[in-house]
């Protein structure tokens, strides 16, 4: 059976409370509307510069068009359309190197890419999914949702419904893909999969609150919490990429 | 060749499904390409390659779940593919006092994880047949009997009714290469000793200590193995020290001068360790018995200079080691320091971690003290104690001055190294550090 953890606001993981200047540093920038292929590409970039210590940590935000991933532990019979029939609705397929079964991404749900290395922060995989759950329990808490963590079910719940999900991948402990939180995304999509091959009910903070707030509000309420749950110093990355 | 383990991504993970082999049996692969990929809730890991080669060898298979630690692929040169791999080399043995045997596992100093565990001078449940006569066990471990020529009625099997898992199999295999002739052999070589001799126990029991007033603790596991380490080093090695006062002040003016902008650069702060790793590296490389260590009357000369910094921690004291410390630079050094103590003191140390050190160094200044001897740690042959950096008047042609001097002591196995060794060791660290001229940003 499934133990609700209710979420606290404060450091829950117990980040060193040190001074701002003296975190290190991760570069956060919102990409905006992005091709799921060109992110991972982008992403996989990244990576290898992070893992060269060519650059500091960076978290990417993003929004795809509709597009439904396989992840490494994906399972065909949680696809519920054939290929041809998410061709005709518009829904790109696309198998993927992150952790986790099948999941749907589109407009209007805030994904997160978090490229970190471990190394400087913590080397357990475990630690890194429950610090993501709880960077995201904190930031949709500011909208007066409260979200927690379910025991054995990987990402972030509102009374038995998930609001976001989250898959992994880690290169030398170099992270890259990430969470997914649903804002405000056309739900029906979701009826096309078996999301993370649970039967659990998906929901968003559309439904949650009657009404969305702006996507650029939790796009700050996230990069700021991000920075508090894994002890860094959140700056904006500049618009001329190195 | 090479075993690679199912790895451990995370402090409370024990076990691993490995979801993608990124290579086939036969394929070369790179050290540290990815070879195989694992699965720990919703995060997917890659796994590289520990050393180059030829993929010799699957153990485990996409979709099996193993524990960590585990052996799931073999990488080598590329002549085992598909053959039985080559036989690993039987432990020397060493003629000791006779020491009865036992049937425990010979313990050692650093973190293993132990094989099924197998009890003391017990009678083993040796697997018994089932009806058709075989005994239960899968495949795989009929093939690994076959290729190792085991009896698999010798085997304890851990599973349900006898079955006998492949990490029974390689239990036995590793409890076999260990004691090769088990029955009246005597004890392998001294490292043993301290475990499995009646003679070189580490504790003996004092009844008349419980007197008054008092409170029992029994010893956690960490400080029951420092104290049979700190035992069998005081028992095996012949320990002399060797005291040089060194002046640090060029050391401390130098760090004092850039270590603003070294933090503000780096996000790190600059200590006196550096400094010392580095002219510990020079010395040692000049003296390459310093940096050996001895296995039985064998001494083994390493080539690389991996230094270990005692790090004291609430609930005893541990050694990581920084390995190839010739080839970093100050800050490389001040990061694997600060890096290695704080996740010592957040028990994230991996078990190799710990491992493979050359020389160590305790820096016991920072708590204050002036002046020790230190404990060798074993294999190694030399300890370099760091004494407090203080200001005291030393006399300069002739003159009397205020500097910043330390003590340093090292150290040593007389065994080995005689007194004249060490003191040309410490005088030329003493050189390195009076008259550093070395880059520090």
């Amino acid at each position: 059976m499934s133990l609700a953890i209710p979420a606290s606001n404060t450091l829950a993981t117990g980040a060193p409370l040190v001074r701002n200047e003296e975190r290190p540093a991760c570069r956060y920038e919102d990409l905006g509307r992005m091709d799921y292929t060109l992110a991972w590409e982008l992403q996989r970039d990244y990576v290898e510069r992070r893992k060269a210590g060519l650059i500091e940590d960076r978290l990417l935000f993003v929004e795809h068009p509709h597009v439904v991933t396989l992840g490494r532990n994906a399972k065909n019979e949680n696809l519920l359309l054939t290929a041809e029939r998410y061709r005709e609705l518009g829904i790109d397929l696309q198998t993927t190197d992150r952790g986790g079964d099948v999941t749907y991404h589109g407009p209007g749900q805030i994904v997160g890419y978090p490229i970190l290395d471990l190394k400087e922060w913590k080397r357990d995989v475990v630690a890194y999914v429950r610090a993501l759950e709880q960077v995201m329990i904190g930031a949709v808490g500011e909208f007066g949702i409260e979200a927690e963590q379910v025991c054995g079910c990987t990402g972030v719940w509102v009374k038995g419904a998930k609001l976001a999900a989250i898959g992994v991948h880690i290169s030398r402990w170099v992270t890259s893909h990430g969470f997914a939180l649903n804002l405000a995304p056309p739900m029906e999509y979701f009826g096309y999969i078996v999301p993370c091959g649970l039967t659990k009910p998906i929901t968003s903070m559309e439904l949650l609150l009657g009404e969305a707030p702006r996507r650029a509000e939790v796009v700050k309420a996230l990069q700021e919490h991000f920075g508090l749950v894994f002890g860094r110093r959140m700056e904006p990355q500049s618009l001329t990429r190195e | 060749m090479s075993d690679v383990l199912m790895p451990q991504m995370g402090e409370s993970i024990v076990e691993g499904t490995i979801t993608k082999w990124m290579k086939k049996v036969g394929d070369p692969i790179q050290r540290d390409e990815p070879l195989f990929e694992i699965s720990t809730d919703k995060v997917d890991s890659e796994v590289p390659s520990p050393v180059a080669g030829v993929l010799e060898e699957i153990l485990v298979q996409e979709g099996e779940t193993v524990e960590i630690n585990t052996l799931v692929a073999r990488v080598g040169d590329g002549s085992g593919v598909g053959k039985k791999p080559p036989k690993t080399e039987a432990k020397k043995e060493e003629p000791q006092e006779a020491a009865p045997v036992k049937a425990a596992k010979a313990e050692e100093k650093k973190d293993e994880p132990a094989p099924a565990p197998q009890a003391k001078g017990e009678k083993r449940a040796e697997a018994a047949p089932d009806a058709n006569g075989r005994i239960r066990s899968s495949p795989l471990v009929r093939r690994l009997a076959k290729e190792h020529s085991v009896d698999l009625s010798d085997v304890t099997g851990t599973g349900q009714g006898g079955r006998i898992s492949k990490r029974d199999i390689e239990a036995y295999l590793k409890d076999r290469e260990d004691k090769p002739a088990r029955k009246d052999a005597p004890a392998a070589a001294g490292k043993s000793a301290a475990v499995s001799g009646d003679l070189l126990t580490a504790f003996r029991p004092a009844p008349e200590a419980r007197f008054g007033d008092y409170t029992v603790e029994p010893l956690s596991t960490m400080r029951r193995k420092i104290a049979e380490h700190m035992v069998m080093t005081k028992r095996f090695a012949a320990h002399v020290s060797t005291v040089h006062q060194i002046d640090c002040t060029a050391i401390a003016k130098e760090r004092a001068r850039v270590k603003d902008k070294f933090l503000e650069q780096n996000g790190v702060k600059l200590t006196f360790m550096p400094f010392f790793l580095r002219a510990s590296a020079v010395a040692l490389k000049e003296f390459p018995t310093v940096n050996a260590s001895l296995d039985g009357s064998d001494v083994i000369y390493h080539r690389d200079v991996n230094v270990g910094i005692a790090v004291a921690l609430d609930w005893g004291l541990i050694v990581p080691v920084i390995r190839k410390v010739d080839e970093k630079s100050v800050l490389g050094l001040q990061r694997a320091v600060n890096d290695l103590a704080d996740r010592a003191r957040k028990k994230q140390l991996k078990p190799d971690e710990i491992q493979q050190g050359t020389f160590s160094i305790s820096n016991y200044g920072g708590y204050g003290s002036l002046f020790a001897t230190p404990a060798i740690n074993q294999p190694q042959t030399s300890i370099l104690g760091l004494g407090a950096i203080h200001k005291a008047p030393v006399v300069i042609d002739d003159a009397i001055a205020i500097r910043s001097i330390s003590y340093v002591t090292l150290s040593f196995d007389h065994r080995l190294i005689d007194g004249a060794v060490a003191d040309q060791f410490l005088t030329r660290l003493k050189d390195v550090i009076e008259n550093w001229s070395g880059p520090v940003l």
